[in-house]
């Protein structure tokens, strides 16, 4: 009965692409808490787009991809935050033009060179059943660094995302506190890409910390809840990428989405469907 | 927790001892070459006061409270905090925001916001120590929401979410506590409550400013009252600044008059508020 479970296991191809996308998920998971606390789901997807021009010049020029986003990342955080600085100029407006300029310009390095269809494809959807061992240590290496960081830094986030205005008054280092997270974000996100490619790590940022806000008033149980849901959309999505022979990152993704709406509609006193019944049942003393 | 322990803190630097809580001199503030937000404001509020800052939406009550916090820096003017510059003050500063600043289906409890007031003192060890806990608890005591601890941010009442911002600022144990608006929407049970904190907070050494549109509250129940509108119209003891003059200036008639019975009245009407002569 279980033997449609074991029988991938025995590919070394998968058991990596397993593991690693079980951590990239898990990393985007705890980190994505705080994307979705602070409301800044359209930055978390602008850094996963404008990482694209970093990875593609140090893909052409045969450097580290993972060093090569990792500065992108940062480059386009810092340039939001300075470009909203302005008066006139709202951060989603300055997200907007820096997403699409950093985009087109990954877009035009890449087709710079002949295999550009392939090399595009594999950096916009990313390709887990590639992964190497080396790829797995980078991962593992940034799930340590998010992880010790959260450790020192979660209360600190918290309180800078409830009340922003409280934490600046106390004296918390707040632009710091936001760096931090941006480069972290970045981290992240970098790591992620070769599971899921550039335009799908966004949902692993968003939909397994939206899921997990559905059903809980807590943020610590919140964080374990996506990491939860984060690996097991990753397990899912690869099992239905092997079976049904469509691509891992699509598959994982799909699966991460379908978990939310699950919740979302089916969720015990919190979801639709229960708030539906709860309103159609008469309320006691009012005649029907 | 003695009013004593609560001044001087290690990592705090040290006070001189006797100057005022706040002490604002000729202090201009404007926002990106606009008309000043406040202009020429002079005011010193002694420790252990309790004051009343009063004037209309758009009149500086907010700029003035950044200034103290340190948030906005003057263009003019010198802001000082227990003698000190403002930045350098926070830890002695508790600010309560206005309520509607935040948002309260915040995946938080009650006890985790009253746990942030003791983020300074935490500091960056990995959980709250003992000590920790323990001002967590009085101050959920003091305000009479202990019980309420483990509920969600959304369980609870406009009135409840105050008091859990003002248990906040008590844990933190700082001497000067500035609330923005406390008083908006709550009923008048926590109305009372929160004036006997107040009352107690003041008995025991510490300085409460709060800024509220309630005139006659300010009134009844505030020893000193602090009138702004862009600049500082007058700043002393309640029965003494409560002036006709006073109000007109810092209203500049808009909010004084109101509809009872038919009749048109006024703040102005009322003899209380004349000055004794």
């Amino acid at each position: 009965m279980t033997e449609w479970l074991v029988e991938p296991l025995a590919f070394e191809f998968f058991r990596r692409a397993l593991v690693a996308a079980v951590l990239a998920a898990g990393l985007c998971a705890v980190i994505g808490v705080y994307v979705v606390l602070r409301g800044m789901a359209y930055l978390g997807g602008a850094l996963s787009h404008a990482v694209l021009p970093g990875v593609a010049v140090a893909y052409l020029a045969g450097g580290s991809v993972f060093l090569g986003g990792l500065a992108a990342g940062i480059a386009t955080s810092l340039g939001v935050g300075f470009v909203s600085r302005h008066n006139r100029i709202k951060e989603d407006t300055a997200i907007g033009i820096v997403l699409a300029g950093a985009f087109a310009l990954g877009v035009a390095i890449v087709s710079a060179v002949r295999s550009y269809s392939a090399d595009l494809t594999n950096l916009l959807f990313g390709n887990v059943l590639a992964v190497t061992p080396g790829d797995l240590w980078q991962i593992g290496g940034v799930g340590l660094v998010v992880l010790l960081a959260m450790l020192f830094l979660h209360r600190k986030w918290t309180v800078l995302a409830f009340d922003p205005a409280y934490a600046a008054a106390s004296g918390f280092p707040v632009g710091a506190l936001h760096y931090a997270l941006m480069i972290l974000l970045s981290l992240s996100i970098v790591a992620a890409m070769q599971a899921v490619g550039v335009l799908l790590v966004t949902s692993l940022l968003i939909a397994p910390p939206a899921t997990a806000r559905l059903t809980t008033r807590r943020v610590s149980s919140m964080m374990l809840l996506s990491v939860a849901w984060g690996a097991l959309a990753a397990v899912a999505g690869l099992y239905a990428s092997f079976y049904l022979n469509i691509a891992s990152g699509a598959a994982i993704v799909l699966v991460s989405v379908l978990l939310f709406f699950v919740v979302f509609l089916f969720a015990p006193g919190q979801g639709v469907l229960a708030g539906l019944i709860r309103r159609s049942q008469p309320t006691p003393g009012r005649l029907a | 927790m003695t009013p004593d322990s609560s001044v001087e803190r290690p990592g705090a630097p040290a006070a001189p001892p006797d100057a005022p809580a706040v002490q604002l001199t000729n202090v201009t503030v404007a926002y990106d070459g606009n008309r000043p937000a406040l202009k020429g404001a002079s005011v010193t509020i002694p420790r252990g006061s309790w004051v009343a800052v009063l004037g209309p939406n758009g009149a500086g009550k907010t700029t003035f409270f950044k200034a103290i916090l340190g948030l906005v820096s003057p263009s003019e003017g010198e802001v000082r905090v227990f003698g000190m510059e403002p930045r350098k003050a926070r830890r002695r500063i508790a600010y309560i925001p206005q309520r509607e600043a935040v948002d309260w289906r915040f995946p938080l409890r009650a006890i985790d916001v009253v746990m942030m007031g003791r983020e300074n003192h935490i500091g960056w060890r990995l959980r709250p120590r003992a000590s920790d806990r323990q001002a967590v608890e009085q101050a959920l005591r003091q305000v009479g929401m202990w019980e309420w601890r483990h509920a969600g941010l959304d369980e609870l009442s406009g009135g409840q979410q105050q008091r859990l911002f003002i248990a906040r600022a008590l844990a933190g144990d700082a001497p000067l506590c500035l609330l923005d608006e406390p008083f908006n929407e709550v009923d008048a049970g926590t109305r009372d409550m929160l004036l006997d904190l107040f009352a107690g907070l003041v008995r025991a050494g510490r300085t409460v400013v709060v800024s509220l549109h309630d005139l006659d509250l300010a009134r009844r129940r505030f020893p000193q009252a602090l009138f702004i509108n862009k600049e500082v119209v007058a700043h002393g003891p309640t029965a003494e600044v409560f002036t006709p003059a006073v109000l007109q200036r810092t209203y500049m008639e808009q909010v004084l008059k109101w509809e009872e019975n038919g009749e048109t009245r006024s703040v102005l009407d009322g003899h209380s508020l004349a000055p004794k002569v």
